[in-house]
């Protein structure tokens, strides 16, 4: 398949006694239990998860629930405590030191949530850091940065030092310091949540912008649904260590897997998210000129407005192709906006 | 009831006998390799007599310009320039030109020896927690043991001179620049050193590109401490052969002269506040990225 990264059971278990709480874990003790009797911290907990090319994969969770240790399983920064990390065709758990350092070199890089820019460097060494890592020839690395510092907005900071720039500024500096290097996978923890929201928002429209160009394999790690919503073409839900739901968006908020995802996307304004086709009743068969047809990508919000331009109590769904999909009710999109009912019971 | 009274220690006898062996085992082993421990530090002996030459055979006008050169270039300061320029004015018109030149040779060759060994000692101790834990304990007798102790062995071992006096002044004043390596290198910010690491930077690009550049600060006010300690023990080291402003106090002492004391001690002072303010300022301006 087009899976680029594959995590298969992979545990991390910190604290002394590793392996012995390893066979308990897997026996199926609570977190608390464990750390009761063996005094280890159960960091990941049997994850299997498969991430592919090309796509922005979403790793989602409250602190404490294991995504920053999941996401520095991926370039080693933490080593696991059993599993295996496959990364197109090489394990990456079973690289020598030295592999490994030249796996991080070419084949990754990160992006970090407190920026983590070197402070004595400007930012255009900041930015070319990862190429004189590998001793790439000067001439090279230079005309590089220059063009990422140009194409993430940056132009004419070169000789900046980090802490002469906004937050917003400071990142993007971080994320031209790790597409620098033209991995083909980069990692980013929690890269916007220091940001103010109206800079986070802009960085987040940066990135899908730059992602529409480089089809880069981006693994975001956010505690944050909106952003995971808007950034992500699929979401893993993390809880305690575990993956609780591994789904698209829309599967996500339409199919919560249990309590605590519904629990997670209770708050979210479902008529700004829930695309068209996600809810409309398949069919091919109606065809009416005065209808109005709209798009499967549209967001409920539009459709609704859509709608209530006509007098019509229904709507044609096309796709990209205009061919039409389905069509959607005026009941079924007050459906789609409407929290689900066990939801309403629960919190009512 | 005797014994609460009185401690219980070992007897006269034993305990002679005991003194007896440490020095009578120590005489032997200075006896036989005393020597070749001295050949062993002749290449100090002739740099220090070099540097020495250098500082007194010099013009003084020639060595005030270069010390002047040198403070403008590492502080950027009107101000610390001229104190340095009438402090030595002064100096040599007082008649301690000569003294000073010794004691400044001394100084600097003492604190570039405990820079060569001091921060690569302090650089295993911030990579290793078992290197710290041998090292620390070390420092800390180094740094309380009274001077005058550890001159014994090395004035047997070696004589007296300049070579002594200069390991003296060494053992003395190379501990703080081995503690604040240590503490600079291990307080560099984890996320910076992650990020490093995330790029595949390995030992050595971590360490020179990293930790180094942003432990400086903290390893210079190591180096600044190390020259301070080294110009207190300049006094101590006189007594067994060091010349400089040292001598020249110590002959005060034994003779109650005031005014040499007060000259020759005040010159020390002198030479160790230019010595802390252009080294401070180097530190601060190595901060320079910090500020906007």
């Amino acid at each position: 398949m087009n899976n680029y990264i594959e995590i298969k059971n992979l545990y991390k278990i910190f604290g002394n006694n590793a392996t012995e709480a390893l066979s308990l874990v897997k026996e199926g003790i609570s977190k608390e239990e464990l750390l009761e009797k063996t005094n280890c911290v159960l960091g990941l907990n049997n994850i299997n998860l498969d991430i592919r090319k090309g796509k922005i994969h979403v790793i989602m969770g409250l602190s404490g629930s294991g995504k920053s240790t999941l996401i520095r399983h991926l370039n080693r920064l933490i080593e696991p405590t059993f599993g295996e990390v496959m990364i197109n065709g090489v394990n990456v758990l079973k690289l020598s030191n030295k592999e490994l350092l030249e796996y991080r070199q070419k084949n990754m890089s990160m992006v970090f949530q407190k920026f983590a820019l070197f402070p004595h460097k400007t930012v255009l060494e900041n930015i070319n850091y990862g190429l004189m890592v590998q001793k790439i020839k000067e001439e090279i690395y230079l005309e590089k940065s220059q063009f990422w510092l140009k194409r993430v907005g940056l132009e004419g900071y070169d000789n900046y030092y980090p802490n002469q720039l906004s937050g917003g500024m400071q990142q993007r500096v971080g994320l031209a310091r790790a597409l620098a290097t033209d991995a083909e996978i980069l990692l980013m923890d929690e890269a916007f949540s220091a940001l103010d929201p109206l800079i986070r928002a802009e960085m987040q429209d940066v990135l899908i912008d730059l992602q529409l160009e480089l089809k880069k394999t981006i693994v975001f790690i956010t505690h944050d649904l909106d952003e995971a919503l808007k950034i992500g073409e699929r979401i893993s839900i993390l809880r305690d260590g575990s993956v609780v739901q591994d789904d698209s968006p829309q599967k996500i908020i339409l199919n919560p897997a249990d309590d605590y995802v519904s629990d997670f996307i209770k708050d979210i304004n479902r008529s700004r998210v829930i695309k068209a086709k996600s809810i409309m009743t398949k069919s091919i068969s109606i065809k009416k000129e005065t209808v109005p047809i709209i798009d499967g990508e549209m967001v409920l919000e539009e459709v609704l407005q859509q709608i209530t331009k006509t007098n019509h109590y229904f709507v044609l769904v096309k796709d990209s192709k205009n061919k039409i999909i389905g069509k959607i009710t005026l009941k079924e999109l007050l459906k789609g906006i409407q929290r689900p009912r066990q939801e309403i019971k629960k919190y009512a | 009831m005797e014994w609460l009274i009185k401690f219980p220690e070992m007897d006269r006898d034993g305990l002679r006998e005991f003194k007896k062996t440490v020095d009578n085992a120590f005489t032997s082993f200075s006896r036989n390799y005393g020597e070749g421990i001295e050949n062993f530090f002749d290449p100090l002996l002739s740099f220090l007599i070099a540097f020495e030459k250098l500082f007194l055979n010099t013009p003084w006008p020639i060595t005030i310009f270069a010390i002047l050169s040198i403070c403008w270039l590492a502080s950027r300061s009107i101000l610390i320039v001229a104190g340095t320029f009438l402090s030595f004015l002064l100096i040599g018109y007082f008649g301690m030109w000569e003294d000073t030149m010794s004691t400044l040779a001394i100084i600097l060759v003492a604190t570039l020896l405990c820079i060569c060994i001091g921060i690569p000692i302090g650089i295993a101790m911030a990579r290793s927690n078992k290197v710290q834990t041998l090292i620390l304990p070390i420092l800390d007798v180094m740094q309380t043991i009274p001077s005058f102790v550890y001159l014994i062995p090395v004035v047997m071992l070696l004589g007296i001179g300049k070579v002594p006096g200069l390991i003296a002044v060494c053992i003395y004043a190379i501990p703080p620049i081995v503690r604040l390596t240590n503490l600079g290198i291990r307080l560099v910010d984890k996320d910076i050193l992650e990020a490093a690491e995330s790029f595949g930077a390995n030992y050595w690009q971590k360490l020179l590109g990293v930790q180094i550049p942003l432990a400086l600060p903290t390893i210079f006010a190591g180096v600044n401490q190390t020259i301070m300690m080294a110009l207190a023990m300049v006094v101590i080291a006189s007594m067994i052969g060091v010349q400089g402003l040292g001598l020249p106090v110590l002959r005060a002492i034994s003779n109650q002269y005031l005014a040499l004391g007060l000259m020759n001690g005040l010159a020390i002072v002198v030479l160790a506040i230019i010595f802390d303010r252009v080294t401070q300022r180097i530190g601060k301006r190595m901060q320079k990225y910090k500020s906007d």
